[in-house]
């Protein structure tokens, strides 16, 4: 791992990206609620939570895709030199969207258009992003092709993407997104609608070009095994607040904070016999209480939570977010 | 009939009687699947006013028995046949070839007589939402089957329904609602709640549990392994998240390419997969802190060009000369377990194959949540 | 790029605690939510009532001519002025509501009851039959409402209740298309299937399933299609082929005032205000209508 960071504020060899208490509301809701995190260069980045946790939110606004009449958002998003994403207009963006950050959207046959071919569109993008030639960008784009496992790739250029699987699908938008080398990579439930032997396929493609290109990636996975197996760091959500942050392994081998904990319960393992589930789940936004918004369902809520948010605190290598966590093991 | 006697020996509100078989005066499985087979035709453009019509088989040669009493997971990749298979089951679709039969009885010829079939074989959709009629309330939903099959007069419903929703952990005012304002938990939940209307022996459910945050689904679980327990149900459980077919199902049948490849108890069938298809399946699992590994290459062929002999031989990492001759059974191995492979996996095979993994050998590799919670 | 993002959108987070939800305050009124909706429905209602109460609120009688009194500009003892013939324009106006409701609505639920049948029975036959309907309402709607309409006048002869047959006759096309759709539309939902699952009968699944499905969205297009209607009868009588001269029709108003539009627009100009205002209330309140009321739009609170 190289930005370890155990602290926002307190931050090493400058950070690929650093959010610093990033809020987004929309009408009366607070769909995001101080969210602080960093990522390294060459580190990959899970957020995971359940629905409504804002781990797509944090994505798409790390991407431009939140306008600001939709939403209002506070807080800052530094990337690289870049002092803050949500303050760029829409040309600083053109410079950063698909060259520098890119994204891997969870449904791929709704994101790619059905209209054109696969070769079209990448062919496309090429020219557009790094001004290449009709010719080059042919030569590039056969290259990605194969690049991201496409067996006989001149024959997929002229597919359109419903004459191909969802796995193969998912291809392309990988290849599509890493068209410009792009440092920080967004993959959105990149897995989700695939198969499970075609989701080992993908994130293993996703991980080695990655890592090959030095970037950086966030996942957005509700999968904490997955998360496990496939990022350095955590970054636990629930309802638009960060719980728990820091080095996956130390986190989800021992869940500090409460909901961790409780997310980590409910996971089905290959020979789980016992699920004890707390019922009940995420309250709307209007019934969210002030302070910590897990206090509602939180086995260890003391009298303070509910009025009182708890500081994202440092401890060893990770932040949490809770008066009284669960004890060091 | 003998399933009529059954059904009146298991009312809605039952909480005991794990031991339905007891109540089985026969031995007759409840499902029978005889080298089931089905085939589509599709037509496909091969030149300029030219057709080509060619036939598909979604199933082929499908053979699985479902025990009163019993749980089943049925596990495949996306064009499986699991879905088929399903139709087949309930009656939608009739087979090609082969018999589908229900207490021994062809399931189509059961579902024409009598209503007895229908009230006895509930089922669970994926898509809850879709499966409730949107201009209807909870209520209304829930008393269609209760009023549809007579199991009770209009005066009772309101306490029926009630209860009912109480059995899936629903408050009672949930039934003035409809499908439109509840959440996707809510929404199984209720769809699970007029499954049981009818008083069912079997509950058939296609992917019931998936796309759900884990809580909620870890919830779901819970209810429905604590029905099965409390109203003796047969489950048949189609998933792709063997996680889930560990946690509910006894028994597990995997499908690949329109064949059950490998049956057996869940267990043992996970932990020592004999076939390789179950062993790449198992491996592809998401498993905490486990390296990621690229178990199968490739995708499913289309059923369109099967390979010739064994069907996985393509994609599989042990393939051997012989296996692309001619296609394998599904032949038994062990006390319960039956394989469709000529040359199933031995523990020196699975282990070579999958270094890196702890050893599946009894005792199970404790899991890491289930193990905190359970001390 | 068509993404969604379900968690984006916050009425999508579940609201697993019903407790909760119970205790939330009600929502807002209808009314107070959608000025423009409450505002177009007084207005309707408006109209409703001049209908209605045509006799008592009309100052004049609609067809009493005045030669002392022709052409008078708005203003004054005349409201709204005089015609050629020295005929009160508000008082007309005000009787022309009852037409043009009578006709919008009559024709409409005419139009709509033939749709239903014929969009019902086209989308749940198959076949040869279904070959039938279809080729029946593609006949029907080869020709525009308003040349079907004048077809019909034709054959029928003038006269109010002719002209609200012709233009219900002429509705029939787009209803039943829109109906045949719909129920295309809800024999495909899970549901359906799921009721053929617990073996009701086909005729109990239409009823309870089918229509009350199709129903709605019917409901809604005959909000709509009433304006159609209007503009239809009125077009009609601007033709001189609706109804006769001496009824306080709009569109045989607006025909009338044709000639003297350069030195007396309000002869054309008062009516086709009423007609249009009328028009537009009816739209704001038709789609209002379906956005609220339809509980698929519905989402939990």
């Amino acid at each position: 791992m190289t930005g370890v960071s155990s602290d926002v504020v307190r931050v090493d060899a400058a950070p690929l990206l650093a959010i610093d208490g990033l809020t987004l509301e929309r009408g009366q809701s607070r769909i995001l609620d101080g969210v602080s995190l960093t990522l390294g260069r060459g580190e990959t980045l899970a957020l995971v939570g359940e629905s409504g946790a804002g781990k797509s939110t944090i994505a798409f606004a790390l991407m431009g895709l939140i306008g600001r009449t939709e939403a209002r958002i506070a807080g800052k998003m530094r990337f690289d030199e870049v002092d803050d994403l949500a303050s760029l207009n829409e040309r600083g963006w053109s410079r950063l969207r698909g060259r520098r950050i890119a994204m891997v959207f969870q449904d791929a046959g709704a994101a790619l258009d059905p209209c054109y071919t696969v070769g079209g569109q990448l062919v496309s993008v090429l020219r557009r992003q790094l001004g290449l030639g009709k010719r080059e960008a042919r030569e590039r784009a056969l290259a990605l092709l194969e690049g991201v496992g496409i067996n006989d790739p001149e024959a997929r250029l002229s597919a359109y993407p419903h004459e191909l699987s969802g796995g193969m699908q998912q291809r392309i938008m990988v290849a599509i997104a890493l068209a410009c080398n792009p440092e920080l990579l967004l993959a959105d439930e990149p897995t989700s609608a695939l198969d499970v032997t075609i989701q080992a396929q993908i994130i293993r493609l996703i991980l080695t070009e990655i890592r090959a290109r030095g970037a950086s990636c966030v996942f957005v996975l509700h999968d904490l095994a997955l998360a496990s197996q496939s990022c350095d760091r955590i970054v636990v959500l629930y309802a638009g607040q960060v719980m728990e942050a820091g080095p996956s392994r130390g986190i989800l081998e021992n869940p500090r904070h409460p909901y961790t904990r409780l997310l980590k319960s409910c996971v089905l393992e290959i020979g789980t016999t016992t699920l004890d589930p707390p019922e009940g789940g995420v309250p709307s936004y209007d019934d969210m209480p002030a302070g910590c918004r897990f206090a509602t369902r939180c086995p260890n809520a003391l009298q303070r939570c509910v009025a009182e948010r708890p500081p994202l605190a440092p401890e060893g290598e990770r932040l949490i977010a809770c008066f009284n966590p669960e004890p060091r093991s | 009939m003998s399933e009529t006697s059954l059904a009146g020996q298991v009312p809605a509100a039952a909480t005991h009687g794990a031991e339905t078989g007891a109540m089985a005066p026969h031995d007759l499985p409840l499902f029978e699947l005889l080298d089931v087979e089905k085939r589509f035709t599709i037509t496909r453009p091969t030149g300029f006013l030219k057709r080509e019509k060619r036939s598909l088989a979604a199933l082929d040669g499908v053979r699985l028995t479902v025990r009163r009493g019993a749980s089943i997971a049925l596990v495949g990749e996306s064009g499986s046949g699991k879905s088929t298979l399903l139709r087949v089951l309930l009656g939608l679709a009739e087979p090609s070839d082969g018999k589908a039969l229900y207490c021994g009885q062809p399931v189509n010829e059961m579902r024409a007589r009598d209503r007895d079939f229908a009230r006895s074989v509930a089922m669970i959709y994926q898509d809850a939402r879709a499966s409730l009629d949107p201009r209807m309330t909870v209520k209304a939903l829930i008393a269609e089957p209760l009023m549809h099959f007579g199991l009770c007069g209009r005066d009772e419903v309101d306490d029926r329904v009630r209860a009912l929703l109480a059995r899936v952990g629903l408050p009672g005012d949930i039934a003035a609602r409809y499908p439109a304002a509840l959440s996707g938990g809510q929404v199984r939940r209720v769809a699970i709640a007029r499954a049981l209307a009818s008083e069912p022996t079997v509950l058939i459910a296609d992917e019931a549990v998936s796309g759900l945050d884990v809580s909620t689904q870890a919830q779901l679980l819970n209810l429905l392994r604590r029905l099965k327990r409390e109203m003796g149900l047969t489950l048949l459980f189609i998933t792709h998240d063997l996680g889930v077919a560990s946690y509910l199902c006894e028994e597990i049948a995997i499908m690949y390419l329109g064949r059950i490849v490998e049956t057996g108890p869940t267990g043992a069938v996970l932990s020592a997969p004999a076939h390789p298809y179950s062993l790449a399946l198992r491996r592809a699992a998401p498993e905490f802190f486990a390296p990621i590994t690229d178990p199968l290459e490739g995708e499913i062929p289309s059923p369109l060009d099967l390979p010739k002999g064994c069907r996985f031989a393509t994609r599989c990492a042990f393939v051997e000369e012989d296996c692309r001759a001619d296609e394998p059974v599904l032949a038994p191995i062990a006390r319960g377990r039956s394989v469709a492979c000529r040359h199933p996996l031995h523990e020196a095979e699975r282990s070579a194959f999958s270094s890196g993994v702890p050893s599946p050998a009894p005792p199970d590799r404790p899991a890491t949540g289930g193990a905190e919670l359970s001390a | 790029m068509a993404v969604t993002d379900m968690s984006l959108d916050p009425s999508v987070v579940p609201a697993e605690n019903t407790k909760n939800a119970a205790r939330k305050p009600r929502r807002r009124s209808v009314f107070l939510r959608r000025p423009f909706f409450s505002l177009a429905l007084l207005v309707a209602l408006g109209f409703v009532l001049c209908a209605v109460f045509a006799p008592f609120i009309a100052p004049y009688d609609p067809t009493a001519q005045s030669i002392e009194a022709m052409m008078q500009p708005p203003g004054g003892e005349h409201l709204l002025g005089t015609d050629s013939f020295g005929k009160d324009i508000l008082s007309r106006i005000i009787f022309g509501a009852r037409y043009a409701l009578t006709i919008g609505i009559v024709a409409v639920l005419i139009g709509a009851g033939g749709g239903l049948v014929l969009g019902v029975a086209a989308g749940l036959s198959a076949g040869w039959l279904e070959w039938a309907l279809m080729r029946l309402i593609d006949s029907i709607l080869a020709l525009p409402s308003l040349i079907l309409a004048i077809a019909v006048i034709a054959i029928l002869g003038q006269g109010v209740d002719k002209v609200i047959l012709a233009v219900g006759i002429s509705l029939i096309g787009p209803f039943s298309r829109t109906v045949r759709s719909d129920v295309l539309q809800v024999k495909a939902q899970l549901f359906i299937e799921a009721a053929h699952l617990m073996s009701i009968p086909r005729l109990t699944v239409i009823r309870r399933h089918i229509l009350p499905n199709v129903f709605f969205p019917l409901l809604v297009q005959i909000t709509v299609r009433i304006s159609e209607a209007i503009l239809v009868s009125s077009s009609l009588s601007f033709l001189g082929i609706g109804v006769s001269p001496p009824t306080p029709d709009w569109g045989l108003m607006i025909a009338e005032g044709r000639g003297f539009v350069s030195f007396a627009p309000w002869m054309s100009g008062m009516p086709g205000m009423a007609l249009a205002i009328l028009l537009v209330a009816l739209a704001i309140v038709g789609d209002a209508v379906r956005e609220e009321f339809d509980p698929k739009l519905k989402r939990a609170q």
